[in-house]
């Protein structure tokens, strides 16, 4: 049988699959495709950095690798335009992992806040890279083999890949949250020092987190590169990349599940939504900024946090078990001055 | 008896503040060692320098005849040495339950940790049995930054516990909770000493030293300065001129403890 929670994710699921059939507008469909795209990418890095606690602000690195191996593959194996190169997909992911590794391995030497500045000083390395070197193409980027299946369902096969990394991320991210890896990466989270004291090896998890981490980013710069056709240094390098996808867990939840979905599902929606209806690119960013200060402000821990509190009376709960347990047995009267 | 854990000739310096110079400590097999010592005398330090969170400057630590000197906090932990904290340190936003596993894996290799659950039953069986032991069993599913400060020292000491380590150092187990609690940990050390396990404990309680403690060594300005049954260092002038020099406040405890000698 399934339980209440189950059901739930079903239900999601299945809106999910049927949106393209309902919806069939390319305009509304290509939301779809750049919303489930950031739904990977939050939950992924959620992953990491959720889980771990360490801030990393140059996922866009994993992103852009993603999308030039998909586009240099592409253009040097002379690949015909169309379904074959989803195969490609996977390899954007693993050519992201073959460069988080190594950056993991340096910028994890140093606590959180270092930690965050490293990751920005090797994202803007790489765009410096991608903008410089010859076989990128510089800034007048790389055009991919265009694909010719039909305007009215173009959209339709990289949505459903997107979902299918969406779906991909967030198991994987269940399973890490299960495992005791993610234990150890919310151990880090909590007091890592504290931790390697009790036998946590905290430098190899915290770097094969991160490394994991890159994967999907990896595949969902691919996906993203063959569904827009051409690109460039600024717009797969991007900064706002970051911003965008630290803003969506913040907003969903920090170190959650359905957190990040949720932020993306609605920060990237209405991005998108507002960029098309208003034709105005500048008027999401005064929103955005706007609604993350209130949430900010009001439920610092996000939305799910806020209402799964909320909704299971917590603190109360909480409260109730310490005085209660305190009573129950003397020795663990509460703490007072010596 | 044999010693179990041992310092020698052990000096660390803060830019000029001389930490710790040459210290030497013993503890033996099965006892229960006391450390005590003025504010600032260096015994939390001597307790990271043996942990590995403080590399010295000079001096060895041996663990089982094994030198362990600047081996990492959890290659020392592994080795079977725990601690707990002055400022009790638990993993506050995960659960009580899930504070107990993290110990369990310290002898796994962190590949293992990818592919397995984050507990089996025989660990959450253990753990529970110890939360048990210290009385906080009924909070285990909560998240553990909800409990009370004396349930925090509580759940630090059993999941330290966890790992079934040889030798636990506490530090200040009894500072700063109530009488009843003070009696309940003691009422725990004895128990688990009983058992065959190994403590060293540093505490401005003299009462609780005093009465606990098989051996005490009191330090002084880095240096350990008396070593000795608890009647002896009672009886030591010495001691309460380092503990008056130092202007403490443990130095009232001390007062009484000497005068009910
Ligand atoms: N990481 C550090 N950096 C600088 N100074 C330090 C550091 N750790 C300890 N000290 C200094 O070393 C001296 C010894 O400190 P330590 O904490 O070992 O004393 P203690 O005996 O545990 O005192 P207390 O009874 O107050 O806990 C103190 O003067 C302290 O300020
Ligand atoms: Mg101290």
């Amino acid at each position: 049988m399934l339980s209440k929670k189950n059901l739930w994710w079903v239900l999601a699921a299945a809106v999910f699959a049927l949106f393209p059939l309902v919806v069939t507008n390319p305009l509304y469909t290509t939301i779809g495709v750049f919303t489930v795209i950031y739904m990977a990418c939050a939950t992924s890095w959620n992953m990491f950095s959720g889980y771990s606690g360490y801030i990393a602000l140059g996922s866009a690195v994993f992103y852009g690798s993603g999308a030039y191996t998909m586009a240099l593959l592409s253009i040097h194996l002379h690949m015909a335009a169309g379904s074959s190169q989803f195969w490609l997909v996977p390899v954007g992911g693993l050519v992201a992992m073959a460069f988080a590794a190594p950056i993991g391995w340096i910028a994890l030497r140093v606590r959180r806040h270092t930690f965050v500045v490293i990751t920005i000083a090797v994202f803007f390395i790489f765009q410096l890279a991608a903008i410089n070197f010859g076989f990128t193409g510089g800034t007048s980027g790389l055009n991919l083999p265009f694909i010719t299946w039909g305007f009215q369902n173009y959209n339709t096969p990289f949505y459903y890949v997107g979902l299918i990394l969406v779906v991909f991320a967030t198991l994987l991210s269940m399973a890490v949250r299960r495992s005791r890896f993610g234990l150890q990466l919310l151990a880090i989270r909590d007091d890592e020092d504290r931790a390697l004291g009790l036998g946590v090896k905290v430098s190899a998890v915290k770097i094969t987190g991160f490394t994991m981490s890159a994967f999907t980013v990896g595949m969902a710069g691919a996906l993203y590169a063959l569904f827009v056709g051409q690109i460039y240094p600024q717009f797969v390098f991007d900064p706002m990349f970051d911003v965008s996808i630290a803003l969506m867990t913040f907003l969903g939840g920090l170190g959650t599940l359905t957190g990040p979905l949720l932020g993306a599902l609605i920060l990237e929606a209405s991005q998108q939504y507002l960029t098309v209806t208003f034709s105005n690119g500048s008027l999401y960013l005064i929103l955005f900024g706007a609604l993350f200060l209130i949430v900010i402000i009001f439920m610092p821990q996000g939305i799910v946090v806020y209402l799964r509190d909320r909704v299971t009376k917590r603190v109360e709960r909480e409260r109730a078990a310490v005085a209660a347990n305190d009573i129950a047995s003397p020795d663990v009267a509460l703490g007072g001055a010596r | 008896m044999t010693t179990l854990l041992s310092a020698s000739g052990v000096s660390r310096a803060f830019g000029g503040l001389q930490a710790l110079s040459l210290c030497n400590l013993d503890v033996e097999k099965g006892s229960i060692t006391g450390l005590i010592g003025p504010n600032g005398s260096g015994k939390t330090t001597l307790f990271n320098v043996i942990t590995g969170y403080v590399k010295p400057d000079a001096g060895t630590v041996t663990f089982n005849g094994q030198n362990i000197t600047n081996a990492r906090p959890d290659a020392v932990f592994s080795l079977g040495v725990g601690r707990t904290f002055q400022l009790t340190r638990i993993f506050s936003r995960i659960s009580v339950l899930e504070n107990m596993l993290i110990a369990t894996q310290h002898d796994e290799s962190w590949l293992r940790g990818l592919l397995r659950s984050k507990s089996s039953k025989t660990e959450v069986d253990n753990a529970m049995e110890l939360l048990d032991f210290v009385g906080i069993a009924k909070l285990a599913d909560l998240q553990a930054g909800a409990l009370s400060y004396g349930q925090r020292k509580l759940l630090e000491l059993a999941y330290v516990l966890v790992a079934d380590p040889d030798v636990i150092l506490l530090d200040e187990p009894a500072g700063g909770v109530n009488l009843t609690l003070i009696n309940g940990i003691a009422e725990k050390i004895r128990t688990l000493n009983k058992a065959g396990k190994t403590f060293l404990i540093v505490e401005h309680n003299m009462e609780f030293v005093m009465s606990l403690c098989d051996s005490v060594t009191v330090m002084h300005q880095g240096s350990n300065l008396v070593t000795g049954t608890p009647a002896e260092v009672r009886a030591n002038p010495l001691v309460l001129d380092a503990y008056l020099g130092g202007g403490d406040d443990g130095e009232d405890d001390l007062r009484e403890a000497v005068a009910s000698a």
